[in-house]
């Protein structure tokens, strides 16, 4: 593991964003956009806007940071430049830690965004402060780019790829308690939420949007995020082979 | 001219550790196979292959496409699977971590950043092996490359993109370089260029594996390996291969050999 080319790489990820500046734009502004669609949906419901609205700023650079991975590895793999770069002397964790600070990056200035948004100008309301839904966003998008990366494995296309957002992300939303608390949902359904990492990353938005009092149940729920995210990029390490058939 | 070279190399052993013992392997042979099978797809590729490259030569590996060339390339490699035989590189068993600073492998496929410029590519790549700017500046020079740093590699030619990519592979200065096929799609001029570099790095001590499907390449050559179905029909050279033959046209002195139908001892 080098610093240096652990550096390298999250500069190099960050200098493909730039040369792609439509995609840069379209990552911070369409969740602003479906904020403020949300927020004319639920015109005549404004609890229901911020039941639901406030814990999403959050989540949106989960889902988003899923697909801009799993398409960016799945792009190293088809191109050749992971085989290259297995032939070089790079650790697997070098390239992971560089797509992790460049994601991590990109999903802060995202993050800030849709909260600004949010908080500011929709009228939001996050009782222990919008910038704990904003660091909350961060985790939660890394664990989405740790879950991309590690899926990107199993797709040969990029259309193979975008099928996989359907299939991983919108179970773990439908599960996580956004929609309909978890309780309600048939008993099966209730026990296979406990399973699924989003379950905790909305735990802990939903607690840093309601006014009860802060409690360890928060760090419980983050530290699952954490460990979530570390295992799917010890899975997505295991993807990275140095000989393929 | 002899002189220098050897003190290149020995400038080069000393930089590595267990000097003298590398030093005597790589001039003998840099690259030996022996009993090389590898199976694809449930095919065997490579059959009980077994060669011998020198040190500080350019050898070409030539045979019609499909004949196991890029396969036999990855193996040495190191990023073959499902490989047994052995496969020494440079003293080690291929594939050893400590290989992947002192080899450089261009795929077929130009294997660049397509959406990033020259310098960007160039400049990744050189943090990994850890060298500095006027490296990427005598790489690019030697691909004839210098002037186009700031050019975005998804918008030039694919031979330009094969040389961004052959760049790249220099760029550690490594001592054995293998090219797959590193000169198709380029004008004649061009080539000629790049196959004096190739035995200009040659003469500096690196080891060269260039694979060719173009007979015409293999009068340029030290050395030839002849690949046919997953086996070497001879280890030979241009002279050899004209003398043995009779045929002073190497691809027909090729089609010869192939005719014997039988591969070397």
């Amino acid at each position: 593991m080098s610093i240096r080319v652990t550096l390298a790489s999250a500069l190099r990820v960050l200098r493909q964003v730039r040369r792609d500046p439509r995609t840069a734009t379209l990552l911070v502004a369409i969740p602003c956009v479906l904020l403020v669609l949300l927020r004319y949906v639920f015109d005549s419901a404004p609890a229901t806007f911020q039941h639901i609205g406030a814990p999403l700023c959050g989540l949106f650079p989960f889902i988003l940071m899923f697909l801009v991975a799993s398409i960016t590895m799945l792009r190293e793999r088809t191109t050749g430049t992971l085989e290259r770069l297995m032939t070089l002397p790079l650790a697997k964790l070098d390239l992971l830690a560089g797509y992790g600070i460049a994601f991590g990056l990109l999903a802060t200035i995202q993050a800030g965004a849709v909260c600004a948004v949010g908080f500011l100008a929709l009228g939001l309301h996050a009782s222990h402060g919008a910038w704990l839904v904003g660091l909350l966003a961060v985790a939660n998008a890394l664990l989405g780019m740790a879950l991309g990366l590690f899926v990107s494995a199993f797709a040969r296309t990029e259309f193979q790829a975008v099928q996989f957002m359907p299939a991983v992300v919108f179970p773990q939303m439908l599960l996580c308690g956004l929609f309909v608390a978890r309780r309600e949902m048939a008993p099966l359904l209730y026990d296979i939420s406990w399973a699924l990492p989003l379950t905790y990353a909305y735990d802990a938005l939903q607690r840093a949007t309601r006014p009860a009092p802060l409690s360890a149940a928060l760090l419980v729920d983050v530290l699952v995020v954490v460990a979530a995210t570390a295992g799917a990029l010890a899975l997505g390490a295991l993807t990275l082979r140095r000989t393929t058939a | 001219m002899l002189r220098s070279r050897l003190l290149d190399l020995r400038a080069r052993a000393a930089a590595t550790p267990n000097a003298g013992h590398r030093l005597a392997r790589m001039a003998a042979s840099a690259i030996e196979v022996r009993h090389l099978d590898v199976i694809r797809g449930g095919r065997r590729v490579l059959e009980d292959l077994s060669l011998e490259v020198d040190g500080g030569s350019v050898t070409g590996l030539l045979g019609p496409s499909g004949c196991g060339k890029t396969t036999l390339m990855r193996a040495i490699v190191g990023v073959q699977a499902r490989v047994t035989g052995e496969v020494g590189v440079l003293g080690l068993p291929a594939g050893e971590p400590g290989l992947r600073r002192r080899i450089g492998y261009v795929t077929q496929a130009p294997s660049v950043y397509a959406d990033l410029s020259v310098a960007e590519n160039l400049q990744y790549f050189a943090r990994i092996l850890d060298v500095g700017a006027d490296r990427i500046a005598e790489v690019l020079d030697t691909v004839g490359l210098a002037g186009s740093e700031r050019r975005v590699v998804g918008t030039m030619s694919g031979g330009e993109r094969a040389r961004v990519s052959l760049a790249t592979a220099m760029l550690g200065r490594p001592e054995l370089l293998i090219l797959d096929e590193p000169t198709v799609g380029l004008d004649p001029v061009l080539r000629e260029e790049l196959w004096r570099t190739f035995h200009g790095l040659a003469r500096e001590g690196a080891t060269l594996l260039v694979s060719s499907h173009v007979m015409d390449e293999a009068a340029s050559c030290d050395a030839l390996l002849l690949m046919r179905e997953g086996a070497v029909l001879a280890q030979t050279t241009p002279e050899g291969l004209r003398a043995q033959t009779g045929e002073q046209d190497l691809g027909r002195a090729f089609l010869a050999i192939i005719k014997t139908g039988r591969p070397a001892p």
